[in-house]
């Protein structure tokens, strides 16, 4: 082949290589700069209406200063109610198909049908929820809103669950076994000790997925503009007052907002850097 | 037929809905897959590698940031921006064209179909790109470095070496995203309009089915009412159903051949 075929061909692939490379360079900067962007602006406007009144007050009518106690309050309530049912289920099912089925059809189906709802819209539970929780019930509760958000929970505890406990090596388990313990004692003694630290890991994401959801809220534990521990009504929660600020027209009800956005922002940020740490030092050990 | 109509008339419909749906999906797909790949090619072979987990959990923080934060910024910030910017631009050069001017026509909202996609597409990037990533560092290492050994450029390794190979797991990823941009709410609703009709022009205000239902069931009266937006959610979750199984289908292929 003549030499400046071949010499022309090189250039091509070189040029193709570098524009490619180029727009690589380009598209991680472009994502990145969402992240910059998104967060900027939420510090920026966030902090400007952070006070201790945020922390100290209820929320206030239109025109007036006021806080976010009570969303504040009924979100980590929420959350509390969320984990305290979504977590034991989660780790059940987890463990039956790390441990007991492993090998099982159904463990199939389960582990495909729990990767979808991993994912499903949640919307589309909170819809579920109305119909067999408030529906029947006839009112609005933070009951509802609490079984909402353990349904978000479930899969990503089962799915976690699950993965940390088949890495678990298996020595450990016939370890166990030759030394006369049972079954049960030997996945609680043993394995759960190995799994902990993902274990731990997998609780923490779950509640970092469902601090900032508002979807299966809406119309489950509606919302309350007023304190209250009631549970059979209505409660606040941070998500909704931030879409029902935003919203509207009244300028302080907008900052309320962004603090709020900002509040449940950093809780987010500093759950999943924890949880990003302790897998880092159950790696370690 | 629109909901607003049906209010007076109880005669519902879930087209404009659905169109929504599917357009600010498919919009945010068409600018998001493209990108995640591009990232992921970067994270794989041109990053070095001090930085590549700094950039890998800086991409998964955008992932956990909640839907209801991408809203109120867009809402604030991203739509007035794109009303001032983008939106005037594309009216007044793509909208004279002559074929697709109807696509770009009409006063620049700042909310709407387009920005509704562009919002899906920076929340679903993310996804995309750690997918991605996770099933282009799975390709062995001796494929890429045979590539490497006969003279390939990266970009060549990527396209003709890893890209075949992880064929089946990038779908799943995307179509896993894609599940994410369908059945998404919050980020949707604060900026969609929610105007139920089909306009031809993608900077007109439309809805999407979960924007729908989150604006108008607390407010739905009467039965029939709240059955028909109850029934546009089965439509939603059938729509995410489909989609999410086969990306599990391909993503369990991929894993099963790999080990």
């Amino acid at each position: 082949m003549p030499e400046n075929i071949l010499a022309s061909r090189y250039s091509g692939r070189r040029r193709s290589d570098a524009v490619a490379t180029a727009l690589a360079f380009a598209a991680t900067a472009f994502g990145l700069g969402w992240l910059v962007l998104i967060l900027g602006a939420l510090f920026w406007k966030g902090f400007s209406g952070l006070s201790v009144a945020v922390f100290t007050q209820m929320t206030p009518p239109p025109g007036s200063s006021g806080g976010l106690l009570n969303p504040i309050f009924g979100s980590l309530v929420l959350t509390v109610i969320a984990v305290v049912i979504g977590t034991p289920i989660g780790i059940l099912a987890g463990t039956y198909m790390a441990e007991y089925g492993r090998y099982d059809r159904l463990s199939t189906v389960v582990r495909f049908i729990n990767d979808i709802l991993l994912s499903a819209p949640s919307i589309v539970i909170g819809l579920f929820i109305y119909e067999v929780m408030v529906a029947p019930m006839g009112h609005f509760s933070g009951w509802a809103g609490g079984v909402a958000l353990a349904v978000l929970v479930i899969p990503v505890v089962v799915r976690t669950t699950e993965d940390m406990l088949t890495l678990v090596p298996n020595a450990l388990r016939e370890a166990a076994t030759s030394i006369g313990l049972p079954r049960s004692l030997s996945i609680t003694r043993i394995c759960y000790r190995a799994a902990r630290a993902g274990m731990v890991t997998g609780v923490l994401l779950a509640v970092a997925r469902i601090s900032g959801e508002t979807a299966p809220l809406l119309f489950t534990s509606l919302n309350n503009q007023f304190w209250s521990t009631n549970l059979n009504a209505p409660i606040s929660s941070l998500p909704i007052v931030i879409f029902q600020f935003a919203l509207s027209p009244y300028k302080d009800w907008q900052n309320l907002a962004w603090t709020g956005a900002l509040i449940i922002t950093l809780a987010v940020l500093a759950l999943s850097i924890s949880a990003r740490a302790l897998v880092a030092t159950g790696k370690q050990s | 037929m629109s909901a607003a109509d049906g209010i007076v008339t109880d005669n519902f419909g879930a087209l404009p809905a659905i169109y929504g749906t599917v357009l600010t999906s498919f919009l945010a797909m068409l600018i998001a897959v493209p990108v995640g790949l591009m990232i992921a090619f970067f994270l794989t072979e041109l990053c070095p590698q001090w930085l590549r987990r700094p950039i890998g959990i800086a991409i998964e923080l955008l992932a956990g940031i909640p839907s209801i934060i991408y809203g109120i910024w867009g809402l604030f910030i991203f739509a007035p921006f794109l009303q001032a910017t983008l939106q005037p631009f594309l009216i007044n050069t793509l909208g004279h064209a002559p074929v697709i001017g109807a696509v770009f026509a009409g006063p620049p909202y700042g909310i709407g179909i387009l920005t509704s996609g562009l919002i899906l597409a920076i929340m679903v990037l993310p996804f995309v790109t750690s997918i991605t990533r996770d099933v282009f560092e799975a390709v062995p290492s001796v494929l890429k470095e045979a590539a490497y050994g006969l003279g390939c450029t990266r970009w060549e390794v990527v396209r003709n070496v890893v890209l075949p190979y992880a064929r089946v797991g990038v779908i799943g990823g995307v179509m896993l995203s894609l599940g994410r941009a369908l059945g998404e709410t919050m980020a949707v609703t604060f900026v969609i309009g929610n105007a139920h009709r089909i306009s031809a022009s993608i900077l007109a205000p439309g809805t999407t089915i979960s924007a729908t239902i989150a604006n108008e069931f607390t407010e739905a009266v009467g039965d029939l009412y709240t059955s028909a937006l109850i029934a546009l959610g089965l439509i939603l979750f059938v729509i995410t159903f489909i989609v999410l199984a086969i990306a599990r289908y391909m993503l369990m292929r991929i894993e099963r051949r790999i080990g």
